[in-house]
């Protein structure tokens, strides 16, 4: 069991913030009301950044307060750093009209 | 609806001859152009209790974007924390200094038009409107405060610099707020409308009718259109190098936290840029996502305060309005302490709720507008920006 802080804003949700520096290969356990997950954080994670609770498939839909905040670039693995990384906005893409 | 707050909240403003209350007593030297802002600026550091602003327009401006610049400079003369103005104009500007003073009289203060070419050049410019300051600002010190309702308060909202603690902290609270203000009768304004992108069904579920529901979709659109017709990824621009740095890895993200400010209660209109809301309760206006360009359009709207929360901090402030800023998290409160108000990172730390913080920041909203100084105010932080919408010719 681990003392790191995290918020799970709903159990739509894909990935969870880190409220204090998470080392990795730290297990968490994040929890929004009835649902507890737990996830080994496979990378450092900072204060305010995201992880994956959950395997996320190479363009599906990332979610976070319920919402789609963008799509997987890649295949993200449970534990994995969620960022501009891996995750791409959908909206405002004017890179992608051809 | 259950009531948050029992209370009828008051505080002591100006009434002025429009019926509208401020809660600061300003002589504002207004230019109309660019070339007359060296010149504003002078009499300001001569005359006390006189403000100015520094800004790039005023001249060679057409069609919607001549008609933007007008109702925002119209709207800093009418804002009713400002006492009287003097509109300062070249002489051979597009946005002619009389036709704004025309427009700013209609709301019944004192208005007086001065033009170096009239004058004769800088130095006896500098005179003449010093000369016509001394009167209004002495005038103006006499206007005597009196009890007047939360429900003649538009309180502006606002986000810069956020953070990945934004949406979980300062935006909730000032959502709670907003709520707050709404139930007192109030009117509690949400813009930014580039950081609304991928929220807007959130707030079209809300709208008043359907009228209101299309245009929240209607501006979204256009703002997105925008970048798109650019041929960019929205994100080289918004979120900031700051934002993803403190966590947020997209637009949609950022919005998500962003729309939170907006509390729970109805949408009851969707208002242009620099307009004066029609409707009381929660309105939002159709700004951009840049800081100072947001914050003088609901400014210029009529908001005699601004709540703004930010993550990564920021000094922001107004000439005429005082903007209370929240921080979202506890290190950077102590960290730019000079720059912040209030810290709603104690939501994160487990110790105050959002409703707990929420009614803080009702509580210093009152004391700011009886008179409490912010630290924007304190440091001279005199931020003005128009959202252009056209080219300068």
């Amino acid at each position: 069991m681990s003392t790191y802080k995290t918020l799970y804003l709903s159990e739509k949700d894909s990935v969870a913030v880190a409220l204090n520096e998470i080392p990795e290969n730290t297990t968490v356990i994040v929890k929004v009301e009835d649902v507890e997950i737990s996830v080994k954080v496979l990378e450092p994670i900072s204060f305010g950044h995201k992880f994956a609770v959950k395997a996320i498939e190479q363009g599906a839909d990332i979610i976070k307060y319920g919402e789609v905040i963008g799509a997987a670039v890649v295949a993200i693995q449970a534990g994995q750093h969620v960022h501009v990384h891996n995750l791409e906005g959908k909206r405002g893409r004017g890179d992608k009209i051809v | 609806m259950t009531k948050l707050f029992n209370d009828k909240m008051q505080f002591w403003g100006y009434r002025r001859p429009d019926g509208r209350v401020g809660v600061r007593n300003h002589v504002l030297i207004l230019p109309t152009i660019t070339c007359a802002t060296q010149t504003a600026q002078r009499v300001t550091e001569l005359v006390s209790g006189t403000v100015t602003f520094i800004h790039q327009h005023g001249c060679a401006q057409v069609g919607v974007d001549y008609d933007q610049t007008f109702r925002t400079y119209a709207g800093m003369g009418m804002n009713p924390n400002v006492y009287g103005v003097i509109v300062l104009g070249l002489g051979c500007e597009t946005h002619q200094a009389h036709s704004v003073a025309d427009e700013i009289a209609k709301c019944g203060k004192p208005v007086q038009t001065v033009s170096i070419q009239d004058n004769g050049g800088t130095l006896q410019t500098i005179a003449e409107v010093a000369k016509i300051a001394v009167k209004m600002v002495q005038d103006a010190s006499m206007v005597q405060r009196e009890l007047c309702d939360f429900s003649e308060l538009i309180v502006g909202t606002e986000c810069g610099g956020s953070d990945a603690c934004s949406g979980i902290s300062a935006n909730p609270a000032v959502g709670r707020t907003s709520d707050l203000i709404v139930e007192q009768g109030g009117t509690a304004i949400l813009a930014e409308t580039t950081e609304l992108i991928g929220a807007e069904h959130l707030l079209a579920n809300r709208a008043a009718n359907d009228q209101v529901a299309k245009k929240a979709y209607a501006v979204i659109k256009m703002m997105e259109n925008r970048s798109i017709q650019m041929g960019v990824d929205i994100r080289t621009g918004n979120p900031s190098p700051g934002n993803i740095r403190g966590g947020i890895s997209s637009l949609e993200e950022k919005s998500l936290g962003a729309a939170t400010k907006s509390g729970t209660t109805r949408l009851e209109e969707v208002i242009d840029y620099a307009q004066v809301p029609t409707k009381k309760g929660l309105v939002w206006m159709d700004t951009p996502g840049h800081d100072i360009e947001q914050l003088t359009g609901m400014v210029a709207g009529g908001a005699q305060v601004v709540l703004f929360t930010s993550g990564r901090g920021t000094p922001t402030g107004s000439p005429i309005v005082p903007v209370i800023k929240i921080s979202t998290n506890t290190p950077m409160f102590e960290r730019m302490n000079e720059n912040m108000d209030l810290d709603a990172g104690t939501i994160v730390d487990g110790k105050e709720t959002v409703a707990e913080v929420g009614k803080r920041i009702m509580q210093e909203i009152q004391d700011v507008s009886n008179g409490k100084l912010t630290k924007a105010e304190i440091l001279k932080q005199h931020d003005f920006g128009i959202w252009r919408i056209g080219p300068t010719f």
